[in-house]
């Protein structure tokens, strides 16, 4: 009984100890405490699993080798294939260890479910009552994160900083196709998805600087859709802020709409001020001038739709937000570097409408 | 000027030569490569006169064991494309780090990872799959051939034709850069408005018909084609393991086919159906897709645990340790793997109870996967082990799969896949489950089963390197992975920027390198073989004292499989025969009623790629005239009803003589 | 079970000393092939409860549909489903000319359903509410014309058979093509009420 919790217990000692040695396994030795729990639940669920692969594996070794056909001391018994003490064992064995993981997982993603408040800072503090979170809102753009401070009126691109020990509360959103917000020091990932919000809460328990991205492929400038975060003390955070009030321009709708377009390596942007609303507009896919947003539609919608004389909302609804009509680097070819259907967009507002032979001849 | 760039949009839609990369230093080469080697192939053919023996005794052929042998040519031709996307990846994720681009830009590179990704799976694993079911599960359950011989002659044609379309994709135009499932709204025609995903669509859709119709095929096979006496307890296990794949197949490839319609009419008609804009929902495509999409894992794992059975029983010289239990076992995961695809996108953010729900029945399915490896480690258990080429792989499969069984339970639980999921965790774990568990069965399933349909064993030499090769390959690029991912390095990224990584991706391609010495091995294994074939006869048609029905007949099989068929009165029904000292008929043959030849699947299959081709690139005359071109071919098949002969009897007397010659002589 | 059995060696038959003829495969194998497609309908009929209320700020079921219209869509198709029933009555006795004569009904009661389909379809595009207009109208487009093409292939199908049955007759490959055919007929059927009720009938009234 004491052998193997001795076992397990050097085998957590030994892993840290492993990891240390040979590379930085961010996933393992996190900073921030929903990631440390997340790497507890991998570690917990391994040995788990453990407890029925090794002997497996072993097992299959030594039958492998015992039963050989040269050894001919082992005993051959060709028609033994059938033992119903063994079936309950090799059913149930397994069973009991989803029963025990079935369990963790139950309560750990409950616990650990990205849209519940944070109700502690770190194994040993609760959350002080005295304690703001601060609110992120993140922006996935082509290829590049927007990330406003909406508490703080300033907006940066590519870099994020947080207070160590504030809870931070994300809220997440894509312009044009889907990417994943990770930051693997700080908490699992959760996606950015257009039109739609996610919310993450996490907190960052160590001074430092680590790194984020996207988890999701998002098309040619996804290798580079990078940010570094910033965990700082709360004095260094202050600076931060006033560091981006002092350098940093205005973040207005026009401003938004030049940085939307598509673009790779953005270096990092600070804003000082940004146009009230444009958040949401872009939530709701209405940054662009003469969009309607979308809550609006859905409101419509459930009042009973537009009526049939609404033809002028559908233009409104169309959006564009990779900027393929104004020459954006949407999808091309990779010998032409021009997009097959360019010449058909700008000219024809509804491309696609019914037949699509006229659409081959007009030019 | 107008009137000349208009009637060259008719003729050729959005067809220019701006579309032949000849500017691509690496597709060139590999064009002439392809040319020269197609080109060499095609006069030896004329110059050997084969033209006529291969139309009618391959091309045309509705013989199952030959459909089969095609289905799995074809997929080791895509294996090779597909390894070759592979060996791209890897060199390229080894030397693009510290500003260092690399030798493929990211619209070369992305194209690589989502051709690599979908032809392994569907033009290398379901064809490889295809092929053994259909070279093997008649001879099983004792049929002369299966349902619908014709059927299933269309069946490869147009699972060929999908891998025709894909294939011209790397030479006219380009591939989808979406990753293998084409999320939309990155797969909409707004994000990607050339050619690649309509490539895309349209090599699945017409790969997906001949899946689904061969899945319908040896459904019905299976179910109505049995020997007398042989109850549904009584098959062999691969047949059960195929009968549950093709349900799986029948029951979820539709889903495929009505999703990837969607998508396309978004693309080409204009809806909204996973659109940003205009009330569509491209959450509802992931749902769709992964309701396809994880069946489709179990479509392939299937067959692969039936090979295992076969291959353990018989070469440990004993019955399968519980066979009901193994039975249940693949019922259950057929069942299961219905509801277990939200797994895929946890990150969704679906909600805590949700997550937990599709998380717990996940792991559920380790349980009957779980008393499956017990079932063969019980069936090694007092046996008398045989070290041939399968054993090995299916012994390297047990040591390999639990592992890759292990990181695929962490996946399933919520919060641990928040901070593994797309990492090159995934990446290893589901290459961990896919090489050691479908790739490996293959081998060990082509290694097995290569004599009954040759006629002669396999070099066990080079089959013993291109296992090792194979298997040390195996983890040297993969365990890298397992540390990438938990060092956060996500998938499907083609520059880094932490020196860090470089050494474990240096390893990797390490790995990539010995798994291509394995392949090579067994493409030598396969050519020493040929040269050594006399040696390595199989007179009897029973070269590893088998167990089940196929083992019967001779190696090859003679047209008809079996002159009489046999009666089955217990498991393993070929084993029991020799026990009991069953004695083979030498006289009272009968003629034999076979189905005819026919040329309507090759021909179907090619207008099907000129009609594919057409509406990729907007060439609407051509699609016009192809499609009315298919139905015309189409119903002319149904004017013709004279499709079955019999061998008369005179034939079968002397082919099955000539059996009776030869296993005299063995005694 | 048997392994006591086998230590007696007991030598039953090994052999069929006859022409094996396994049950006729034909039926079930179609019969997967309809659930195959139904697959493909619970997939566009799922995805209509999806997008159905997405109108996009546009028009919705209770503006574009007219009921009485695809009430006498549906009875078309309904009657051409009893009349194909006659026909195969008439098949079963053996009497080729009458079958044929009662599958030109149902091809014409068939023809008249996809006629009314496409004046709706067309309707709808001129008024404004065409495929793209909406997910709502996609989906509608899409449930609906999937189903108006298996009709209209269901109609190639039922010329083709009638050309061949009055080549051949009523031999068995005939009778068997029929009864496939009426199996997917009815399919359609089945499928079209399916559609009535949960797009149309809903849709306005829901």
């Amino acid at each position: 009984m004491q052998y193997p919790v001795k076992l397990i217990r050097l085998l957590i000692l030994l892993l840290p100890a492993l990891y240390l040695s040979g590379c930085n396994m961010v996933v393992m030795s996190p900073s921030g405490d929903i990631a440390t729990q997340q790497r507890d639940l991998i570690v917990i669920s391994t040995i788990l699993m453990l407890i029925i692969i090794i002997p497996v594996i072993l097992l299959t070794l030594f039958f492998a080798w015992h039963y050989r056909r040269s050894n001919t001391t082992a005993k051959y018994d060709p028609d033994w294939h059938h033992s119903l003490r063994l079936e309950v064992v090799i059913w149930s064995a397994p069973l009991a260890i989803i029963i025990a993981l079935g369990a963790v997982t139950w309560i750990s993603t409950h616990k650990l479910d990205p849209y519940r408040p944070l109700d502690r800072l770190d194994a040993a503090r609760p959350v002080p009552a005295d304690v703001k979170p601060i609110t992120v809102q993140v922006v996935a753009l082509d290829w590049k994160w927007l990330f406003f401070y909406p508490d703080q009126g300033i907006a940066t691109v590519n870099e994020l900083a947080a207070p160590v020990d504030v809870p931070i509360n994300f809220r997440i959103t894509s312009s044009s196709v889907m990417n994943s917000f990770y930051i693997p020091a700080l908490a699992g990932q959760i996606y950015a998805m257009p039109g739609m919000e996610t919310k993450l809460h996490a907190v960052i328990n160590k001074p430092g600087e680590y790194d984020g991205f996207s988890a999701n492929y998002s098309g040619d400038g996804f290798s580079h859709m990078r940010f570094k975060f910033h965990g700082l003390s709360k004095e260094d955070f202050d600076q931060w802020l006033a560091n981006a009030k002092s350098r940093g321009t205005a973040l207005n709708r026009d401003a938004y709409l030049k940085l939307e377009k598509p673009s790779e390596k953005e270096p990092v942007r600070y804003f000082a001020s940004t146009d009230p609303g444009l958040y949401e507009a872009i939530l709701n896919m209405c940054a662009a001038p003469g969009k309607m947003c979308m809550n609006e539609m859905m409101h419509i919608d459930m009042m009973g739709g537009g009526g049939k004389e609404s033809a002028d909302n559908r233009a409104r609804l169309e959006y564009d937000n990779r900027h393929a009509k104004d020459g954006g680097t949407a999808a091309t070819f990779p010998a032409s570097g021009t997009a097959p259907r360019d010449d058909e967009k700008p000219t024809d507002s509804q491309p696609h409408d019914g037949s699509h032979v006229p659409n081959q001849l007009h030019n | 000027m107008s009137f000349d760039s208009d009637l060259l949009r008719f003729v050729f839609g959005r067809l220019t030569l701006e579309a032949i990369p000849y500017h691509e230093p690496i597709l060139v080469a590999t064009f002439i490569a392809v040319a020269l080697g197609g080109a060499a192939l095609f006069a030896l053919i004329t110059y050997y006169k084969k033209w006529g023996y291969l139309w009618h005794e391959w091309l045309t052929s509705v013989d199952h064991k030959k459909i089969g042998i095609m289905y799995i040519i074809l997929a080791l031709i895509m294996l090779l494309r597909g390894f070759s996307d592979a060996v791209m990846m890897r060199i390229q994720q080894a030397i693009a780090f510290n500003g260092a681009e690399g030798y493929l830009p990211p619209h070369h590179y992305d194209q690589v990872f989502t051709a690599h990704g979908v032809i392994m799976i569907f033009f290398m694993a379901m064809p490889f799959v295809t092929g053994l079911m259909n070279l093997v599960v008649p001879l099983q359950i004792g049929a002369r051939d299966v349902s619908f011989p014709f059927l299933n002659n269309f069946s490869f044609w147009m699972t060929a034709a999908g891998a025709v379309i894909i294939m011209i994709s790397l030479f006219v135009g380009e591939f989808a850069r979406t990753g293998w499932l084409a999320y939309p709204p990155l797969s909409g025609a707004d994000y990607s408005a050339g050619v690649g995903v309509d490539y895309y669509i349209w090599g699945l859709q017409v790969a997906g018909v001949g899946t689904t119709l061969s899945g319908i095929n040896l459904i019905a096979t299976i179910l109505k084609m049995r020997a007398p006496g042989m109850t549904m307890m009584k098959m062999p296990v691969f047949t059960w393991t195929s009968l549950c794949t093709n349900v799986l197949i029948v029951a979820s490839f539709p889903v495929l086919t009505a999703t990837l319609a969607l998508l396309s009419l978004d693309r080409y008609v204009g809806t909204n159906f996973f659109t940003n804009d205009l009330g569509g929902n491209p959450m509802m495509y992931v749902n769709l897709i992964w309701i396809w999409g994880h069946p489709e894992v179990y479509i392939l794992i299937l067959p692969a645990f039936g090979i295992f059975s076969e291959v353990v029983a018989t070469f440990c010289g004993k019955r399968l340790f519980g066979y009901a239990s193994m039975v249940y076992a693949t019922v259950v995961i057929t069942i299961l793997s219905y509801i277990v695809w939200l797994h895929h996108f946890f990150t969704m953010g679906s909600g805590a109870s949700v997550n937990s729900f599709f998380g717990i029945t996940t792991m559920i399915i380790s349980i009957p996967t779980g008393a499956k490896m017990f079932n063969w480690l019980f069936t090694m258990y007092r046996g008398r082990i045989r070290f041939e080429v399968p054993m090995l792989w299916t012994i390297g499969f047990m040591v390999t799969f639990v592992i890759g069984g292990m990181t695929g339970v962490l996946l399933a639980v919520p919060p641990a896949d928040f901070v593994l999921h797309n990492s090159l965790f995934l990446i290893a774990h589901f290459h961990n489950v896919i090489i050691g568990g479908v790739v490996f069965g293959l081998m060990a399933g082509v290694v097995y089963w290569f004599p009954k349909a040759f006629g002669f064993k396999l070099d066990p030499f080079w089959g013993k390197m291109s296992f090792w090769f194979w298997l040390t390959g195996f983890y040297f690029a993969f365990m890298p992975l397992y540390v990438l991912g938990l060092m956060g390095v996500t998938r499907r990224v083609s520059q880094f920027e932490d020196p860090s990584l470089q050494i474990w991706f240096v390893i990797a391609a390490f790995g990539a390198l010995l798994i291509g010495i394995g392949i090579l091995s067994f493409l030598i294994q396969l050519f020493v073989s040929f040269r050594r074939r006399n040696e390595l006869l199989d007179l009897t048609g029973d070269p590893w004292d088998g167990r089940t029905l196929e083992w019967a007949t001779s190696s090859p099989p003679p047209d008809y499989n079996f002159a009489f068929t046999p009666v089955v009165h217990d498991h393993d029904s070929w084993w029991d025969m020799k026990k009991r000292g069953y004695e083979r008929p030498t006289e009272g043959f009968l003629p034999i009623h076979m189905p005819k030849n026919t040329g309507a699947g090759i021909i179907l299959g090619g207008i099907s790629v000129v009609l594919a081709f057409a509406i990729i690139w907007y060439i609407w005359w051509l699609a016009a005239v192809s499609f009315i071109a298919m139905l015309a071919v189409a119903i002319g098949h149904t004017f013709n009803y004279k499709r079955d002969f019999y061998i008369p009897v005179e034939e079968v007397i002397e082919t099955e003589n000539k059996r009776t010659t030869l296993l005299a002589g063995q005694v | 079970m048997s392994d006591t059995n086998v230590q007696e060696m007991e030598k039953p038959e090994f052999y069929l000393r006859e022409e094996h003829h396994p049950e006729e495969s034909t039926m079930i194998g179609f019969w997967l092939y309809l659930m195959s497609d139904c697959l493909i309908f619970a997939v566009l009929f799922a995805t209509h409860a999806v997008l159905g209320r997405n109108y996009a700020a546009g028009p919705s079921p209770a503006d574009l549909f007219d009921l009485q219209l695809v009430a006498i869509n549906t009875a078309m198709l309904l009657f051409s489903s009893i009349t194909y029933g006659f026909a195969m009555l008439e098949m079963e006795r053996g009497r080729q000319k009458s079958t044929l004569v009662w599958l030109a009904i149902t091809g014409v009661f068939g023809a008249i359903f996809i006629g009314l389909e496409l004046y709706e379809f067309i309707h709808l595009i001129h008024e404004g509410a065409g495929p793209s207009r909406s997910a709502f109208l996609s989906s509608f487009f899409t449930l609906v014309g999937t189903h108006g093409l298996h009709v209209t292939f269901g109609l190639v199908w039922l010329v083709t058979l009638m050309v061949q049955v009055s080549i051949h007759g009523l031999i068995p490959a005939n009778r068997r093509r029929l009864m496939c055919l009426s199996m997917f007929w009815h399919f359609l059927d089945v499928v079209w009420i399916g559609v009535f009720s949960f797009v149309y009938l809903m849709g306005v009234l829901g």
